[in-house]
């Protein structure tokens, strides 16, 4: 299997496109370890993953929280090895329009979504770097590239990480270590399901491929872009919207 | 620890780090014009000496170490154990 013995970390990895993700990647050999915020979250992962015959576990992690990345990370080098992929997938919304934002909504959104993309980084690079090897994928949004109204807090973040993670492609490009972002469009989640049914009905009609994305086509793309077929890949943002917007 | 322990491990360390044959690091080697170290290079040397070590060379020190004598002054005026 394409990532035998290879550890995974894959962040908010309780539901949605993080479960799928965790799920591909253990389908492909990988060790993961999904982190959710709540003990019942991790309960969860370790039940699916569990029943779907991968290894790993769940870790409490809340990742706005500095302490608990380092903390985190610490367990996982002690009790399973270093973290081979690291999979920055956890993020949350608070959308708003700007004239009402408040700096709370703007705070948590950048803090949750983009700080800990940097925090999280940092905190398993080193071990890459001695490994010379290691993938980091971080999942933006295509509304990080078109924008959405109600958003801007959330678009930034997810455009940030774009600029995130073409800086560090180039700094630690020559240790082999890739740094990519997936961008997903509108896919079928708690996320989304939470938007009206005429929105939704609007927003399919802008999708070429006529439908809502599934997680397990978002999932595909991250084992892509963790497996060898794409070494020589790096700096990238690779869409997966069903066209609703084209590079 | 003495002086001449804190230079073979510094050496070793060197050599390791940049890829380069331990008879190469003199005492008055640079890191940059004689043992081909990038930036990068640069902040794993120090990285890697902070954990041989136990110590933190914070960022203004850092840039201060260019040399292999450099790191030896360093660690001994610094190192705890």
């Amino acid at each position: 299997m394409i990532l035998e013995h290879k550890i995974a970390l894959v962040t908010g990895a309780s539901r949605g496109i993080g479960k799928a993700i965790a799920l591909e990647l253990g389908k492909h050999g990988a060790t993961v370890i999904g982190t959710a915020t709540s003990e019942s979250g991790v309960d969860y992962i370790n039940q699916y993953l569990s029943e779907a015959h991968v290894s790993g576990m769940g870790l409490v992690m809340d990742v706005s929280n500095i302490e608990h990345i380092s903390n985190g990370i610490e367990t996982i080098q002690k009790s399973l090895g270093n973290v081979a992929i690291l999979v920055n997938n956890a993020g949350i919304t608070r959308d708003n329009l700007l004239a009402r934002m408040k700096d709370d909504e703007w705070d948590s959104v950048l803090q949750t979504n983009l700080k800990s993309v940097f925090c999280l980084s940092r905190t398993v690079l080193r071990a890459m770097m001695k490994a010379r090897s290691g993938r980091i994928i971080n999942i933006s949004s295509v509304v990080g590239t078109i924008g959405n109204p109600g958003q801007t807090n959330y678009a930034a973040a997810k455009a940030g990480m774009i600029g995130f993670s073409k800086s560090l492609a180039k700094e630690i490009g020559s240790r082999n270590i890739t740094v990519n972002c997936v961008a997903p469009g509108f896919i079928d989640t708690d996320m989304t399901r939470s938007l009206s049914s005429d929105l939704q009905q609007s927003l399919i009609q802008h999708i070429p491929l006529g439908r809502l994305g599934r997680p397990e086509d978002v999932a595909a793309a991250v084992v892509f872009l963790a497996s060898p077929a794409a070494d020589y890949i790096t700096g990238a943002t690779l869409h997966v919207n069903g066209g609703m917007y084209m590079e | 620890m003495d002086i001449t322990e804190i230079e073979q491990r510094i050496k070793k360390i060197v050599a390791e780090q940049l890829g380069v044959n331990e008879s190469e690091v003199k005492n008055e080697s640079s890191f940059v014009n004689d043992l081909g170290a990038d930036s990068l290079d640069t902040v794993e040397l120090v990285m890697a000496l902070e954990e041989e070590f136990e110590c933190e060379i914070p960022d203004e020190q850092a840039e201060k170490i260019n040399t292999v004598q450099e790191a030896i002054d360093f660690v001994a005026a610094n190192s705890t154990q």
